[in-house]
């Protein structure tokens, strides 16, 4: 059993179906992708998974235990984190108080966290004073990292992390996320950069109107010629 | 001395006295009303019309507090019954704001209604605090100030500096500008410095994410609420111990806190508290 596992989710906005039956599983140390056209219900997996839009049927295991009946706040205190598309960070505080409130529900010394993450992103320590509105953005992709790792989390949960940022700050961002994984969490993030995005990725899904579509290595989905005609363009 | 510095100096006594001493207390009166309006805005998004009303209720516990302690003899002399029994009437005031939560808002923000919908909702909390307050205390004006009157009289400054234009400084007023500053900076420290402020803020900047790291949005509010109950109540004892209480006259002050709430937008800020007390003050 994986240590992340979506199982057969079915989910709905309303009376609209978005997920059929859909799985996901991530291992620790593992970086997973979610691909596909939009509106197949990627990000909508991940807020199932996250429990900020109940399943009408299927289940959420972390380590094995059973987490669908879990409120949001306790599947954070879990470990799971995630990282919003857009509004990931909180605007009008400093990057500082945005680390301190992502270790908001930890009781113990948060200081030595938020100097892990300066050490993993230098610029950060430079602009601590500064608010995060001021920052570019790339820098507040980085704060929004930075948050979500203040609870130590085992697992992270990317929704977009590249959308809308120069292909340099792009290629900045994977590395980032590489190191997390090496650092041994288990990352799952939903990318609309295909290509690159499998090219790093230790598994792929292709999701198509919620379905699974294809599951692979990320190096067999690039190779699969189907998947290259539908989504990679050719 | 010419003659000419001891008339500026006549002036000024005469404008410290009739303005500036005046205008401070009012001004700080407000203040603490508008911060209430404000952290409400934040936190909750809406513009809280009930806000006079509930400065009403809770002035309407100060005085039936303060009526019930002097009738039992226990006062101390000097200070203003009202004043001792603020913590009492704050504890009330929470009551009565966190039940209308319960009661009203929260199923607003639980269908996540537009903002209009919750303001029109907060008219109607308005009219049936309003009501209570008649109710209980009828239309007539309340007077419920004892203790020392003045600091020092027109009298006593006028024998002292042997100035012809005098100074008086009430009681009421020192102690309405002294708790205002107070408060002002407490409220600022709170939010700049604790986490539970600085959580407050997080949450009135992005909900979503404040839910995501573990803020729980039930808290926030309740301590919105609290903060709010606590601000409300010791504006309108220290209006009413200014100057006097009446229904009608304490509701019209929502509209006057929500125009020294432009300054809202400044409130997150480093300066924001600041510059809304000297706004309004000023």
């Amino acid at each position: 059993m994986a240590y992340l596992e979506g199982k057969n989710l079915v989910a709905s906005y309303g009376v609209v179906p978005i997920l059929h039956e859909c799985s996901v599983e991530v291992e620790k140390g593992e970086l997973a992708v979610i691909v596909g056209p939009n509106g197949a219900g990627k990000s909508t997996v991940m807020r199932v998974l996250l429990g900020m839009l109940e399943a009408t049927s299927g289940s959420v295991t972390l380590d094995g235990k059973d987490i669908s009946m879990l409120s949001t706040q306790d599947r954070i205190s879990h470990g799971l984190a995630f990282v919003p598309q857009t509004k990931n960070v909180f605007p009008s505080m400093t990057v500082e108080e945005n680390l301190q409130m992502g270790g908001f529900i930890r009781q113990d010394d948060i200081n030595k966290t938020i100097e892990e993450v300066y050490a993993l992103f230098p610029i950060l320590y430079d602009k601590r004073k500064q608010l995060a509105e001021q920052l570019s953005g790339g820098q507040r992709q980085q704060v929004a990292f930075g948050r979500a790792m203040m609870t130590k989390p085992s697992i992270m949960l990317l929704d977009e992390p590249t959308a809308g940022v120069s292909p340099i700050v792009m290629d900045e961002i994977f590395s980032n996320i590489l190191d997390v994984r090496n650092a041994g969490m288990a990352v799952l993030m939903v990318e609309q950069n295909a290509q690159q995005a499998l090219n790093i990725a230790d598994k792929g899904y292709v999701l198509v109107s919620g379905r699974n579509e294809h599951t692979g290595t990320g190096k067999e989905l690039i190779n699969n010629p189907e998947v290259r005609k539908k989504f990679l363009g050719g | 001395m010419t003659s000419d510095s001891i008339d500026i100096i006549n002036a000024f006594a005469l404008l410290t006295n009739f303005v500036i001493l005046p205008a401070l207390s009012y001004g700080s009166q407000l203040a603490l009303g508008a911060l209430a309006v404000t952290l409400v805005y934040s936190v909750l998004r809406f513009s809280n019309f009930a806000q006079g009303d509930s400065m009403a209720f809770g002035t309407m516990i100060v005085i039936l507090l303060t009526g019930f302690m002097i009738s039992r003899g226990w006062t101390i002399s000097g200070i203003p019954t009202a004043l001792l029994v603020i913590p009492i009437a704050i504890v009330f005031t929470s009551m009565y704001l966190l039940t209308m939560d319960r009661l009203i808002y929260r199923h607003y923000r639980k269908i996540k209604a537009k903002s209009i919908t919750i303001v029109m909702s907060s008219i109607g909390v308005m009219f049936v605090t309003g009501g209570i307050v008649r109710f209980v205390l009828g239309a007539t004006a309340q007077k419920f100030e004892d203790g020392e009157r003045f600091i020092f009289s027109v009298r006593e400054f006028k024998a002292y500096t042997g100035l012809e234009q005098g100074i008086a400084f009430k009681t009421s007023q020192f102690l309405t500008i002294t708790i205002a500053f107070l408060l002002v900076a407490f409220v600022f420290y709170f939010l700049q410095k604790t986490k539970t402020g600085k959580a407050m803020r997080a949450y009135s900047d992005n909900k979503e994410l404040a839910l995501l790291s573990g803020i729980d949005p039930d808290k926030m509010v309740q301590i919105t609420w609290l903060l709010v109950a606590a601000l409300t109540t010791i504006a309108g004892a220290l209006y009413g111990l200014d100057k006097g209480f009446r229904t009608s006259t304490i509701s019209f002050i929502t509209l006057t806190n929500f125009c020294l709430c432009h300054c809202r937008r400044y409130w997150l800020s480093n300066w924001g508290n600041c510059r809304c007390f000297l706004s309004c003050i000023f």
